[in-house]
C-alpha cells in the first residue's frame, strides 16, 4: 500500500524557455487541488532551459501524478521532486525598516551576525537588510526586527538543489543530443 | 532567392506537405485570408463546410479514427474557436490526432477584447497536447510541421495552432521541414528487455492470465501482434469501449466489452485472474467500478505508451512503457507457447447466464415493442458486420456496443472518456468522408441527434452517404434509465417531445422511413443500405428499455445487475 501520509513536497521542473507554460505548471497543481506554497523561476546554466521550483504539500501518490502529468507537457523536458531531506534549499528575505529606529539598536551587529544577514542599501530614510535560509529562520529575524518597524517584508519562493551528486536533466539532455545526431546521420 | 508567399500560402503549402486531403471548417472574419487562398489549393485539398464549427471537429475526430492520421479542422476566431473546444477535451480524453487552425485578431490587437477575440491559447492549455500562437509568416511551416508531429506521435491527441490575421497576410519565405525530434518530447520509448523478460516470466507462470486491451492497440496497430499475443498464451481478453474491433468479434479468446454496461464474462473474470495484463488502456472509472475491489487477486502488467497511466489508478507489478505493437510482439516471443483449457472455459456459466436473462430478451424479444439491441442485432446481420459503426453518447451508444459484430479493425467510433452527446452525427460523416467505400452506420438516440441536426446540411451539400439509425424513445434513455433505478422514479427533464424526423431530412433531400413494428424492420434495412446515398431510419423504439447488465455506480465489477431486481451470482 502506498504511504498516504501528506508531505512537503519541493518539485524542481526543468523546461524549454516557452511562453505560457507557467501556467499550464499551475493549472496542473490546482486542478488538483494542490496548493502551491511558493515558487520561483529562472534561468539555468544549460542554455534554453529553464527551472521552476514549487513547493507543494500533498500525498506522495498525488504530488507524483501531478508531476508526471506536467512532464507530459510536450516543452517540459524533466520534473522531479523531492522531500526536504532530499535536498537542500533557501529562500531569500528582504526586510525593510526605518534607519533611524534602526540606528537607535545597541546591538546592531551582533543581531546581524547572528542571523547570517547583511545590510545591502542603507540611506538616512530606511535601511534594507538580507537575509538567506529557511522560513522559520527569516521568520525569527522578522520577529526581532519587529520592535523597530518593519516597513515592507519580503521572501521570495524556495530554491533547491537535490542531494544527488549530478542533476540528472543534463544526462537526460545529452542522451537526447545523442538522439539528434543519431537521426540526422 | 525564392518568391515570398503570404502566411495563408505557406498553411495550405505546408498541409499539402503533411499529406492533408480533406479539412473540415467553418469561415469567418478573421480567418478569411486563408480561406481565400484555399480557392487556389481547392484541387489537392478538400474542405467539407459543416454547419456549426462542433460539427467540424467531430467529422475530424471521425475522419482522424478511420484513417489513423490528423484530421484537420480550420475555423475563426473567437466564438469559432470556442464553439470547437468541446471537440479538442473529447479528442484529448481519446487520444485523437487533431490539428485545430484557428483565426486570431491581428497581433497588435491581442489583449483589447477586440471584435471575435477570444484567449484561445489559454482556453485550449489544459486540454491540447501542445498549442501555440502563429503570431508571424516565418513561423507557419515550423508550427505546422510541430503540430503534427505532436498530434501523432507518442499517445495521440489535439493540437491547437492560433493564427493571427497578420501574420496570414504578410510575406516570408517558405521551405518546407518535417519535424522529427523535439528534445523535451519522447514519443517513443521502450521498456528494458528485463522488464519485457519479467512479464513473460508472470504469464509463463500464470494459471490464469487475462487481457484486457483499449484503443492503444489500434492506435499502435497492435491488431495482429495482439492476436498472436493471446493465441500463444491461450489468454483470453476483454475489451474497452474504445478497444471494440481491435479483435474480431469472433476471436475464439474473445470474452466482449468489460466495464460497466460490458458482457458479464470479462468483468468477472477481471476479478478472477491471477494475473491481468493491461494494452493500451488507462483504467476508467467506467471500467474499473470501485478501485478498491478491482483486480485485488491479481498482478498486474500494464502496457501503455504514456507514463502517466502508469500507476495513475491501478498499480501494476510490471509497467511496460512503449508502443503496444512493440512491446506485444517481444512479449510474445519472449512468453512460452500453453494451453489453458480449463481456464478458456471459465466464461462459459457467465455467457450462458447473460444471454438467458440479458441478450435473448433484448435482441429476440419474439413480441411487443422493438428493442434497442435488437436494432443494433440486425443491423450488423444486414451489414455483415464490416460496416463502420459510429455511436453518439448514451443508451444507443451502449447498445451500439454490446450488439454490433465487428469483421475488421477501426470499426467502431465512440466518445468514450468525454461522453459528448451530438458526436455521433458529425463523426459519422468524417468517417465516411475518410472512406467512402465502406457502409458507414450511425446509432443515434432523440437527444443526441437534435445537438447537431444541422449537419444535415453538411450531409445534403457534400452528398455524404451516412446511414443514420435514429433510435427514438422519446426519452433521453440514459438518465431515464439512472433515475428509474437511482432517483426514485423522479424524471426530472427527460421527456422529449419529438419533432417529425421524416420532414426534417426531407427538406434536406434525405430519404427516410419510420419504422415501428418489428416486421417492417429489415425490409427498411434493405432499402436503407441498397443505395449510396445518405438515409434516416427513424425507428421507434420501446420508451422504458433499459441498457443491462449493469455494474452500478459505487460498485465493484463483480456486482452486476442483469434486471433491475436480479443481480448475478
Amino acid at each position: 500500500m502506498e504511504n498516504e501520509e501528506i508531505k512537503e513536497y519541493t518539485v524542481l521542473i526543468y523546461t524549454e524557455n516557452e511562453i505560457g507554460l507557467l501556467s499550464q505548471i499551475s493549472n496542473v497543481f490546482t486542478r488538483r487541488s494542490l496548493s502551491i506554497w511558493s515558487m520561483s523561476a529562472g534561468a539555468t546554466a544549460h542554455e534554453g532551459v529553464h527551472n521552476i521550483t514549487i513547493v507543494t504539500e500533498g500525498t506522495e501518490r498525488k504530488v507524483r501524478q501531478a508531476a508526471e502529468q506536467i512532464e507530459k507537457r510536450v516543452d517540459v523536458i524533466k520534473v522531479f521532486f523531492y522531500t526536504d531531506d532530499k535536498i537542500v534549499y533557501r529562500e531569500l528575505a528582504l526586510y525593510k525598516i526605518s534607519t533611524e529606529r534602526f540606528l537607535g539598536c545597541n546591538d546592531i551587529e551582533g543581531l546581524l551576525s547572528r542571523y547570517g544577514a547583511r545590510i545591502v542599501e542603507m540611506n538616512r530614510k530606511f535601511t534594507v537588510i538580507q537575509k538567506t535560509g529557511y522560513t522559520e529562520e527569516t521568520q525569527a529575524l522578522y520577529d526581532e526586527l519587529e520592535p523597530f518597524g518593519i516597513l515592507q517584508f519580503i521572501r521570495s519562493g524556495r530554491i533547491a538543489v537535490s542531494r544527488a551528486v549530478q542533476e540528472p536533466v543534463f544526462k537526460f539532455l545529452e542522451k537526447r543530443e545523442k538522439a539528434r545526431k543519431q537521426l540526422n546521420k | 532567392m525564392e518568391e515570398k508567399i503570404t502566411g495563408s500560402d505557406a498553411l495550405w503549402r505546408s498541409l499539402i506537405e503533411e499529406g492533408v486531403d480533406t479539412v473540415f471548417g467553418y469561415p469567418g472574419g478573421q480567418i478569411m485570408p486563408v480561406y481565400d487562398r484555399h480557392c487556389d489549393y481547392a484541387d489537392k485539398i478538400r474542405h467539407i463546410l459543416v454547419r456549426h464549427e462542433q460539427g467540424a471537429i467531430h467529422a475530424a475526430q471521425g475522419y482522424a479514427r478511420i484513417k489513423g492520421r490528423p484530421g484537420v479542422v480550420l475555423v475563426t476566431s473567437g466564438p469559432g474557436a470556442t464553439n470547437v473546444v468541446t471537440g479538442v477535451a473529447d479528442a484529448m480524453t481519446d487520444s485523437t490526432p487533431i490539428v485545430v487552425i484557428s483565426g486570431q485578431v491581428p497581433s497588435g490587437a491581442l489583449g483589447t477584447d477586440a471584435f471575435q477575440e477570444a484567449d484561445v491559447i489559454g482556453l485550449t492549455a489544459p486540454i491540447t497536447k501542445w498549442n501555440y500562437q502563429i503570431r508571424r509568416p516565418e513561423e507557419v511551416g515550423w508550427a505546422i510541421a510541430r503540430a503534427f508531429y505532436i498530434a501523432r506521435t507518442g499517445r495521440p491527441g489535439p493540437v491547437v495552432l492560433d493564427f493571427t490575421k497578420d501574420a496570414q497576410v504578410g510575406l516570408t519565405d517558405f521551405r518546407y521541414e518535417p519535424c522529427q525530434f523535439i528534445r523535451s518530447y519522447v514519443p517513443d520509448p521502450s521498456p528494458s528487455e528485463q522488464m519485457v523478460e519479467k512479464a513473460a516470466h508472470m504469464l509463463d507462470e500464470a494459471e490464469r492470465p487475462f487481457c484486457v486491451f483499449g484503443q492503444g492497440v489500434t492506435i499502435s496497430g497492435a491488431e495482429k501482434e495482439l492476436a498472436e499475443f493471446l493465441s500463444k498464451g491461450d489468454i483470453p481478453a476483454g475489451s474497452t469501449l474504445l478497444g471494440l474491433s481491435a479483435l474480431p468479434s469472433g476471436f475464439p479468446l474473445y470474452r466482449g466489452m468489460i466495464g460497466m454496461h460490458g458482457n458479464v464474462a470479462p468483468n468477472i473474470l477481471t476479478n478472477e485472474c491471477d494475473v491481468l495484463i493491461a494494452v493500451g488502456m488507462r483504467f476508467d472509472d467506467r471500467v474499473t467500478g470501485t478501485v478498491s475491489t478491482y483486480a485485488r487477486q491479481a498482478k498486474v502488467i500494464h502496457i501503455d505508451i504514456d507514463k502517466s497511466e502508469l500507476g495513475k489508478i491501478i498499480t501494476p507489478e510490471v509497467a511496460l512503457r512503449g508502443d503496444a505493437r512493440e512491446v506485444l510482439a517481444r512479449l510474445t516471443r519472449k512468453m512460452q507457447p500453453r494451453k489453458r483449457s480449463e481456464w478458456t472455459r471459465a466464461h462459459l456459466r457467465c455467457e450462458s447466464v447473460e444471454k438467458e436473462k440479458v441478450i435473448d430478451p433484448e435482441v429476440h424479444p419474439g413480441s411487443g415493442f422493438l428493442k434497442m439491441g435488437e436494432v443494433v442485432d440486425r443491423v450488423a446481420e444486414a451489414t455483415g458486420g464490416k460496416a463502420v459503426i459510429v455511436t453518439d453518447v448514451g443508451q444507443n451508444q451502449m447498445m451500439a456496443a454490446r450488439y454490433s459484430r465487428f469483421a475488421r479493425s477501426r470499426s467502431f467510433l465512440s466518445s468514450g472518456g468525454l461522453g459528448t452527446m451530438g458526436f455521433g452525427l458529425p463523426a459519422a460523416i468524417g468517417a465516411k468522408v475518410a472512406d467512402p467505400g465502406r457502409e458507414v452506420c450511425l446509432f443515434v438516440g432523440d437527444g443526441g441527434i437534435q445537438m447537431t441536426l444541422q449537419e444535415f446540411g453538411t450531409i445534403m451539400q457534400d452528398g455524404i452517404g451516412v446511414k443514420m439509425i435514429l433510435l427514438n424513445n422519446n426519452w433521453l434513455g440514459n438518465v431515464r434509465q439512472w433515475q428509474e433505478l437511482f432517483f426514485k422514479e423522479r424524471y426530472s427533464q427527460t421527456r422529449m417531445l419529438n419533432p417529425d424526423y421524416g420532414m426534417i431530412a426531407s427538406a434536406y433531400g434525405i430519404p427516410s422511413r419510420i419504422v415501428k413494428d418489428r416486421s417492417e424492420l429489415d425490409g427498411a434495412l434493405r432499402e436503407m443500405l441498397s443505395t449510396d446515398r445518405p438515409f434516416l431510419l427513424d425507428v421507434h423504439v420501446e420508451e422504458e428499455g433499459m441498457v443491462m447488465p449493469m455494474i452500478p455506480p459505487g460498485k465493484g465489477i463483480h456486482e452486476i445487475m442483469l434486471t433491475e431486481n436480479e443481480w448475478f451470482s
